[in-house]
């Protein structure tokens, strides 16, 4: 099923030094054929998973522990007048009930515009009134009911474009206009190119409200010691940064914070920002001196957690008749929503997408957020990136057939090669986008398939076959959106050769904790089951910038490898010493120092670390790294090599569309995606996987659907995520680009599969029946009515 | 609030005897009352899956029964399945093929699992995809789970399913 195209080196060969760049030279890597790198490794947290033993944060309890709940507002726009809870507060078992009134309003988040519990007014379905923290949920449910709240209504707004009328409802007395961040950037000569062009395409896309849906709710526990410190078990993806956004919505320092991080039911994304019900959680422990624990139910989690940024994209695409780009020039409205959480910065990334996948020379990019009475966005997997490509990649399509290209020979010419610098200054080191649109066209017949189907559009037949290709372009070594992208790794082995690799690097279910036993493993010469990984403690762990980006296999993992190398060094060393060899002649395999061309050992590995540990001028092996990413930071004009790699990725859907139902079936996906070098095998293809998964719900049925700013569809019953009967035949190829700064030759994946396969199917569809969306999902009613439009037109 | 009903069952192959609300639902007893916290709360109402257990060897959704229906019956949880020789052949093909990711739903979908398989060793790939239907997994997109479970099937079975 997979095929594997190695570009460069592979298996049973030396990696050249030049190849794999480390501080120290003198430490060549040997790949062996009996490598664990590349093959799938089983997750370390997996059978504690298999057999239910696995303590997450929702199974948690504490000792004194409470229940804490969170009443949120009926209203999206409105006035509080009067908040009464006298009968929640005299109800027996409840031990405080809080609300705005009672807490400094301490504003948090990245504008700084939210607050724990509200004051004053309502933005939004979401926002938060009171809290009531009790001996159990059932006397904290019954608290809130006896809350009486007195609203004055207050007009309300919910599209961008209504927001930015001169008589919109303010959302915030101190956002004139409604306006949130904004973000430009442009390069080249628009009117030069637009004049320059034969062909002009202009379309307008609407982007959705889809939610996380992390299987594991929403949950944070909260405790104070004796000293005033805090205790935070939570779900966070981002531990260190989690501390600094926490401490402002306490009036805390951020030192006085100590984050546990509990194995968690997903993130996705969903775990990058602070979110109002830590805080107030928090609030209610330091309220009632005891510990308590706060948690969503499914409908909670559905209206109140973050969802992905939804967008109006305005996008005019210029080109020439032979098929050439000239100019992209994007217009993108974000419906903010009430307050502005990560979602609101997805621009950042779009503007890459529109400047960087193929080759524009010249580009124009504005994206502004405005505030509505809707709920807000977070991050979410592919961050931007899942919006914008779904725009580029459908009018790549569109643009082929109008310069009368075929779709691949189309996408070809104005794909980048190696070495290339994109218009907000990304270096393409080894570029190989055109190496996955080749392998997804030829693996999936996709020339023939695509006339095929094209011609049977017309004929007779109520179900439609067909294909569809898209692609992208993402970071993959990281993304230097804060002052540090880096990641500290400590390594220590004990005096039986066991390790411990205490990580920055948050374990939340994609299985960093795999990989970096593997790239141990291979480093040390000792089998993974013999490596510990804690990265669980923010007492403990080194600072990592958090899982996003699809960085943490490359950040993490360079991390790893250096601490790795650097006390394997000392180990040779010590070797060196004992058996009066050389160093260079010494290696590390099966437990044990060998000589390295003959595989001949000379001592135990367990025996040399004792060895070194008991004797007169005793050493420990304990080492630690702190590995930064070579890549810039942005300038105040979005130029810079934000990440230390990109990565490239096409994905071939094939479709049926019954034209009686509107219903679409994917059959199968056909993937090719530059990976770097197949680290942990299993890990990669569930990270695939998974990512397809969530793409094709955002391409067939998943929306929030909001209604005068209320969520109509707060269950799995209504909002149709992806089931296994669900999912199309999946054929996987991996391109080994051998990144040479990836660790071991590794890049990032997480992120493209749920980038690319949603165009890649609206693309299929529209082979299958002519028909464009621009505003997914492709349910089968709006499918169904778009075909009764075209045949009535 | 008050009212405590008794009843008796084999819990994981032990009879146990325990008094339950009426309106307390088999997960919440099981979580609450017995920490067999394996069996997961995610949704609580019947569409996720993730709180699957098997009553008298058939699977159910535990948030949907109330507890007081598991009076005189088998109840076996994810904490049951495994035996002294060590892990369910199915909670090793989890394991093994990377079946597993945040691991929230992996309890209800062996259970799930559990049930399909001894219902019918020869089960093929597309009964098993269609039986796993009310089992929501957001991380791997099932293809490992169906994976592991084809495994064990064929295993069963010394042929390969389609």
């Amino acid at each position: 099923m997979t095929t594997v195209i190695a570009k460069k080196t592979v298996l049973g060969q030396d990696v050249a030094k030049a190849d794999m760049p480390t501080t120290d030279s003198t430490m060549i890597t040997i790949i062996r054929q009996s490598s664990i790198i590349g093959k799938g490794v089983p997750k370390p947290d997996a059978p504690d998973k298999a057999i239910g033993r696995t303590r997450y944060i929702n199974d948690l309890q504490l000792p004194l522990m409470l229940v804490g709940k969170i009443l949120h507002t009926d209203r999206v726009h409105a006035r509080i007048k009067n908040i009464d809870v006298t009968a929640a507060k005299s109800l027996p078992g409840v031990h405080t009930v809080l609300t705005g009134e009672d807490i400094p309003e301490l504003r948090f988040g990245c504008r700084r515009d939210n607050v724990p519990l509200k004051r004053g007014k309502v933005r939004c379905t979401r926002d938060e009134i009171a809290a009531v923290a009790a001996d159990t949920e059932e006397i904290a449910t019954h608290a809130l009911r006896l809350i009486k709240v007195e609203y004055e209504d207050l007009p309300t707004v919910f599209s961008p474009g209504e927001a930015l009328q001169d008589n919109a409802p303010l959302i915030h007395d101190e956002c004139p206009g409604n306006r949130g961040l904004l973000y430009e950037f442009s390069a080249g000569d628009i009117a030069q190119a637009e004049t320059d062009s034969d062909v002009v395409l202009e379309t307008s896309f609407d982007l959705p409200y889809v939610t996380h849906c992390c299987m594991g709710t929403s949950c944070v526990i909260a405790d104070f010691d004796a000293n005033g410190k805090l205790t935070i078990y939570s779900q966070t993806q981002a531990p260190y940064n989690y501390k600094m956004d926490l401490a402002p919505a306490l009036g805390m320092h951020a030192g006085d914070i100590r984050v546990i991080q509990p194995p968690v039911g997903g993130a996705f994304g969903s775990k990058l920002d602070v979110y109002p019900f830590e805080p107030i959680c928090v609030l209610l422990a330091k309220a009632t001196g005891r510990p308590v624990k706060l948690m969503f139910s499914r409908e909670e989690e559905f209206i109140n957690s973050p969802t992905r940024q939804p967008v109006e994209v305005h996008l005019r695409t210029g080109v020439k008749k032979d098929g050439t780009l000239l100019f992209r020039d994007a217009d993108c409205l974000l419906n903010n929503g009430a307050y502005t959480s990560w979602g609101s910065t997805v621009p950042v990334v779009m503007m890459r997408t529109f400047s960087s996948h193929f080759r524009v020379p010249n580009v124009r990019f504005n994206g502004l957020a405005v505030y509505t009475n809707h709920p807000y966005a977070g991050a979410f997997r592919g961050y931007g990136n899942v919006q914008a490509t779904y725009c580029t990649a459908t009018q790549m399509d569109m643009l082929a057939e109008m310069v009368h290209m075929d779709p691949i020979a189309f996408r070809l010419k104005n794909a980048q090669v190696p070495g290339e610098i994109t218009p907000q200054k990304a270096l393409l080191r080894d570029c190989t986008l055109a190496d996955c649109i080749q392998l997804a066209a030829s693996k999936s017949d996709f020339l023939n398939k695509h006339a095929t189907y094209a011609n049977q559009r017309a004929k007779p037949g109520g179900i439609k076959h067909g294909i569809g290709i898209a692609s992208s372009i993402h970071v993959s070594g990281g993304a230097k959106i804060h002052k540090s992208d880096g990641c500290g790794s400590i390594l220590k082995l004990d005096d039986y050769a066991r390790a411990t690799l205490i990580t920055g690097a948050s374990e939340i279910g994609q299985g960093i904790d795999a990989v970096l036993c593997q790239i141990v493993s291979e480093e040390l010469g000792i089998p993974t089951s013999d490596i510990t990984i804690v990265n669980n403690d923010s007492a403990i762990g080194p600072w990592d910038v958090g899982v996003h980006a699809s960085r943490t296999t490359f950040v993490a993992g360079n991390s790893a490898l250096r601490a790795a190398r650097a006390a394997k060094k000392q180990i040779l060393k010590a070797a060196a010493k004992v058996s009066n060899l050389p160093v260079d002649e010494l290696d590390l395999r099966r437990g044990q120092v060998v000589q390295a061309n003959s595989g001949v050992p000379v001592t135990r590995l367990d025996k040399l670390l004792r060895d070194m540990h008991f004797q007169r001028h005793s050493e420990l092996v304990m080492v630690t790294d702190y590995y930064e990413p070579p890549s810039e930071p942005e300038d105040k004009n979005h130029m810079g090599d934000l990440s230390a790699s990109w990565a490239y990725a096409a994905y071939v859907a094939e479709v049926s569309v019954d034209t009686e139902t509107g219903e679409i079936e994917v059959n199968k996906i056909t993937v090719a995606q530059d990976v770097g070098r197949v680290m942990n095998r299993i890990g990669l293809e569930g990270q695939i996987e998974g990512g397809i998964a969530i793409g094709l719900g955002y391409a067939l049925s998943e929306q929030l659907q909001l209604e005068e700013g209320k969520v109509q569809n707060p269950c799995f019953r209504d909002y149709k995520v992806m089931t296994a009967p669900d999912m199309p035949e999946l054929d996987l190829h991996f391109v080994e680009s051998n990144c040479p700064e990836g660790p071991l030759g590794a890049k990032g994946v997480a992120e493209l599969p749920a980038i690319v396969t949603a165009p890649a199917v609206a693309n299929a569809v529209y082979n299958a029946i002519g028909i464009r969306f621009f505003d997914p999902p492709m349910s089968p009613e709006k499918v169904a009515r778009a075909l009764y439009q075209q045949q009535n037109q | 609030m008050s009212l405590q009903v008794p009843i008796e069952f084999t819990l994981n192959g032990r009879s146990t005897r325990v008094t339950v609300p009426p309106d307390m639902s088999a997960l919440a007893m099981l979580r609450d009352k017995f920490d067999l916290t394996g069996t997961k709360l995610a949704c609580g109402e019947g569409e996720c899956g993730a709180c699957t257990i098997l009553v008298d060897d058939v699977s159910v959704n535990s948030c949907l029964m109330f507890a007081v229906d598991c009076d005189g019956r088998q109840v076996q949880t994810i904490e049951g399945l495994r035996t002294d020789q060590g892990l369910d052949p199915i909670q090793h093909a989890f394991v093994d093929h990377g079946a597993i990711q945040c691991g929230f739903c992996t309890p209800g979908m062996i259970m799930q699992a559990k049930y399909l398989v001894q219902k019918n060793p020869a089960v093929s790939r597309q009964e098993i995809k269609r039986n796993l239907e009310g089992n929501l997994c957001r991380c791997t997109g099932y293809r490992k789970i169906v994976d592991a479970i084809a495994d064990v099937a064929s295993s069963l079975n010394n042929v390969d399913t389609p």
